[in-house]
């Protein structure tokens, strides 16, 4: 039975109590009586034991990285280490404020400085910024530099090209710099299509975002000769680093050409991802656009480090402070056990598993694109759906079997889309087993639709009534 | 063998044999050699073990000063409060830390229902109807409310008070340059925004924060007023403590609340992870960014929780949806909504009436002290202290660190106009020893300016 928190609440009851004041004080004498507070705060009141009760049995009704296999494509849900959770709970991390004194903080900005180091080695480019908080903050942030920077060029370029399988954030990160939106075409083969990138290019194109390996998976083989093109026609090419799982130490964006970069330090560098954030999304460029970073950067001089405002063209801040520290924190933690064999190595796992599920799965479910594949592939459930099951049943059915499911209809020119990113820190029986599962639910497809029809049965509750919570949307507790 | 890498080199062979391939090397093959970097150009140090990082990262800790080793008064948006125990051991439980944004509802419902009580929270504290899950932090809060009284409003330029965050003014002005949004300021006097000063435009909003940044307590009706009269929307930037105080934003005319959540039972963390909250009235639902959870039922009658009203949201509307945003900061609402539970409504006060009493006492004392003038008293728990004896603001807070107090906030870089005035915090973690302590230093400071004098 669900109960909501403001249900368990009993008037008086109480959880934690603070000390005293130690003096009194009436807020009468400094602020006028019509702006005093004087109805109490509609708050659950709950002792710690029935608080504790509630959210434990909660979590208990949720996936996790740590409880299940979570195949979630695009989003790279890896192992998250504990010790980065001890790390960034250290007291010297967790307790400092961001308007302490420079020299009081030395630990934590040689940590920040050294992961810009990290970043442009890994990104093989020469500036960063660890502020966006977020993938879409990143790219945020990289579009309001591409903008800048026509700006200051006196260009009026107008235009950013998005390929027609990139995320959502892309065209909604471009649109809320003011540029209008060129979407292009995938070619047979899953990759950007030249011929028609050709045909886009003209004065008014400011940037390609692109996604290298794409959200199909496929490494953009012509990615040298896109950034060509791009660069002769004067314009940016941006790298949408969602999917730098797939490449660390074997190439990287700067050898690709790219000059804006933004990194999921979530994804990549194995930040616990919360339930939906918080992430961290920090941007790395070529040198001439450094000075278009948002400030502070973080320098060092003479063992010093300090946080450096005076950027000549900076696009200035996105947000308040400088970043989602304590995702910094654990992100430089992974970063430094891995090292550079094992942050390869991660790479090469990552797309060895992704290609082991693909070359297993494609007996079972169509697969569009029959090539190697880097971390991630995207099968159809086309065929599956001529038998009355899709890809979200298919989605539904795997949690029946403890198993998160895979991103389903993304991208978007996929039918039926189901997009399987297993990551490198699952072993080949996990492997083994969803290969497994995915077996039989074909087969049950085959046999029994009607089975699958109405999983999940195993879950907390069954299937969610999506178009009612659109239609009638009860939105908080009343 | 390497940390979190399952495979042996057996393993991988024989996983690659199995598809068809001889190595490694050929699952890269579709990658052009001339843009392939190798290990020897890949110049990152040698990974470490567990230990090895943890007394690297001790270290680097060790290096900073911990706000719990000094007497700190510093607030300005970052607040040091009392986090109850409960809030980390919730924060983590693996379920919530390594899940990700709920998609599926039905192996989410913990993270959902987490999502719809906190939005009930966040409603319940500002008087609005709608909450979204949360943005990044309170800056861009601010600046996506902005964003979304333009496209309410379809008016392009917006009024912001000066007397909010500095960094939140930065932050809305780079995501209005995005916009193409022009802003005009409140200019401040006696650290309020001078409503004298407001000249009744086509604003899209009218952006203030309450108290602001130095503390104060706004003239909200007013400001009220002029934005029901020109059409304006009314975005209200507050610290969800003080509305224990102080009204809710709704009771003077808010259309859109917007802020931060850290005082709510984060870490002040050198400033991140903190969390945004936008709350507004029902009629602006379609225009609000973020995730957003709603109550509805399962196949078989259930309550159950799942994402909704997702037309507004990049992943479904693209170039056309109401933000970028996808991540946001899930994992600090249900912080948020951890403590908010085990405060309830009493402790929440106490945590307010705390600070405020003891930070009047400490305006007070200070006001005693020649050399020192509280600029205003119309505050809650932090206050704008102007210094006027020998010492300059950056003398004096450097004086006070040697006697490890972190006495405030530097105002004159930001705020020309406050030259020489710090902006102290009082919270329920300075007791009344501390304080004294602080104003026993001002004194012998004082002191030792007339000896000079």
């Amino acid at each position: 039975m669900t109960e909501i928190i403001f249900e368990k609440s009993r008037p008086g009851r109480r959880g934690v109590k603070l000390p005293e004041a130690g003096i009194e004080c009436d807020l009468n004498k400094y602020l006028p009586e019509d702006i005093l507070q004087d109805e109490k705060i509609n708050l659950p009141e709950l002792t710690e034991l029935d608080v504790m009760r509630h959210f434990i049995n909660l979590s208990g009704k949720n996936f996790s990285v740590d409880t299940v296999f979570y195949p979630l494509g695009s989003c790279t849900m890896k192992y998250n280490p504990k010790i980065s959770e001890y790390t960034s709970s250290l007291d010297g991390f967790l307790n400092i404020h961001p308007d302490q004194d420079e020299s009081t903080v030395q630990g934590a900005l040689q940590l920040m400085y050294e992961l810009q180091e990290y970043l442009k080695i890994i990104t093989g480019l020469d500036a960063v910024s660890l502020q966006p908080a977020a993938g879409a903050h990143g790219e945020l942030t990289g579009i309001l530099i591409v903008k800048k920077y026509f700006e200051k060029k006196g260009e009026k370029r107008t235009k950013v090209i998005i390929p027609d399988s990139a995320h959502g954030t892309n065209p909604a990160s471009a649109k809320m710099c003011g540029f209008d939106i060129v979407e292009i075409k995938s070619d047979s083969k899953g990759l950007v299509d030249i011929d028609e990138l050709k045909k886009l290019l003209n004065d008014d194109v400011a940037a390609l975002m692109m996604t290298n390996p794409n959200t199909l998976g496929l490494f953009e083989e012509n990615i040298q000769e896109i950034s060509k093109l791009m660069h002769e026609a004067g314009a940016l090419l941006y790298y949408d680093g969602a999917n730098l799982n797939a490449i660390m130490g074997i190439t990287n964006p700067a050898l690709m050409g790219f000059d804006i970069v933004h990194v999921n330090l979530h994804k990549t560098f194995s930040t616990p991802h919360g339930g939906g954030g918080p992430g961290a999304g920090p941007v790395a460029v070529t040198e001439k656009l450094a000075s278009y970073l948002p400030v502070p950067v973080i320098v060092k001089n003479n063992d010093i480090y300090s946080l450096e405002y005076n950027l000549e063209n900076t696009i200035g801040k996105v947000k308040a402070y400088y970043g989602n520290f304590g995702v910094l924190v654990r992100a430089y933690t992974y970063i430094l056990m891995m090292g550079r064999e094992g942050l390869k190595r991660a790479s090469e796992d990552a797309v060895l598993n992704a290609n082991y599920l693909k070359e297993k799965l494609k007996k079972y479910y169509d697969l569009p694109y029959d090539r190697l594949c880097m971390h991630e592939f995207v099968l159809s459930a086309d065929k599956q759906k001529q038998k009355g099951i899709n890809a979200l049943g298919i989605a539904k059915r795997l949690m029946d079997f403890d198993i998160h499911p895979p991103t389903v209809y993304f991208p978007l020119i996929v039918h039926e889309a189901m997009m399987i990113e297993p990551t490198e820190t699952e072993s080949k029986e996990t492997l083994d087993n969803f290969i497994e599962v995915m077996r039989q639910i074909n087969t049950e497809i085959e046999n029994d639709a009607e089975l699958v029809q109405e999983s999940p049965l195993k879950t907390p509750v069954t299937k969610v009534d999506e178009t009612l919570a659109a239609r009638q949307p009860d939105l908080r507790w009343k | 063998m390497y940390n979190f890498l399952p495979h042996t080199d057996q393993t991988r062979q024989e996983m690659l044999e199995d598809i068809g391939l001889k190595s490694v090397d050929d699952l890269f093959s579709n990658i052009n050699k001339s843009i392939r970097s190798g290990l020897s150009n890949f110049n990152m140090p040698y990974g470490v073990s567990e230990l090895e990082a943890k007394e690297k990262l001790s270290m680097l800790a060790n290096n900073n000063l911990s706000l719990s080793n000094c007497i700190s008064f510093l607030g300005g948006g970052t607040y040091y409060r009392y986090i109850p125990a409960c809030v980390n051991t919730v924060m983590e439980r693996s379920e919530f830390l390594t899940s990700y944004t709920p998609y599926q509802p039905e192996v989410s419902q913990g993270t959902l229902q987490v999502i719809y009580e906190y939005q009930s929270m966040i409603c319940n504290l500002t008087g609005m109807d709608v909450a979204n899950a949360s943005v990044y932090d309170g800056a861009t809060a601010c600046a996506e409310g902005i964003l979304m009284a333009a496209r309410i409003t379809r008016r392009s330029k917006a009024l912001v008070a000066s007397s909010i965050n500095p960094d939140y003014k930065e932050v809305i002005k780079t995501y209005c340059h995005g916009g193409n949004i022009d802003i005009d300021y409140i200019s401040v006097k006696d650290g309020k925004s001078d409503i004298e000063n407001i000249k009744p435009e086509d604003y899209a909003c009218i952006l203030i924060q309450n108290p602001n940044y130095f503390g104060s307590v706004e003239d909200i009706f007013e400001i009220s007023e002029i934005c029901r009269k020109t059409g304006a929307k009314f975005i209200v930037c507050t610290d969800l403590v003080s509305i224990t105080l102080i009204k809710k934003p709704a009771s003077y005319g808010a259309d859109v609340v917007v802020g931060d959540i850290q005082a709510l039972g984060l870490p002040a963390a050198f400033g991140g992870p903190h969390g945004g909250f936008i709350a507004c009235k029902t009629d602006y639902v379609r225009q609000i960014p973020g995730r957003i959870t709603g109550m509805t039922k399962d196949h078989d009658g259930r309550t159950a929780f799942t994402l909704t009203l997702q037309t507004r949201e990049q992943h479904i509307r693209r170039a056309k949806a109401t933000s970028n945003i996808c991540s946001n900061q899930a994992l600090m609402a249900l912080a948020a909504t951890v403590y908010l539970s085990v405060m309830g409504p009493e402790g929440l006060k106490e945590a307010a009436t705390v600070s405020s009493a003891r930070a009047h006492y400490l305006a007070e004392k200070i006001s005693k002290i020649s050399g020192f003038t509280v600029m205003f008293n119309n505050f809650l728990y932090e206050f704008t202290l102007r210094i006027e004896n020998c010492f300059s603001a950056e003398k004096l807070l450097n004086e006070l660190k040697e006697q490890n107090i972190l006495a405030g906030i530097p105002l004159g870089n930001k705020f020309p106009e406050y030259k020489n005035c710090i902006l102290v915090c009082v919270t329920e973690m300075n007791s009344i020893a501390e304080i004294d302590k602080f104003a026993a230093a001002l004194e012998k400071i004082t002191s030792k300016c007339s000896l000079r004098g």
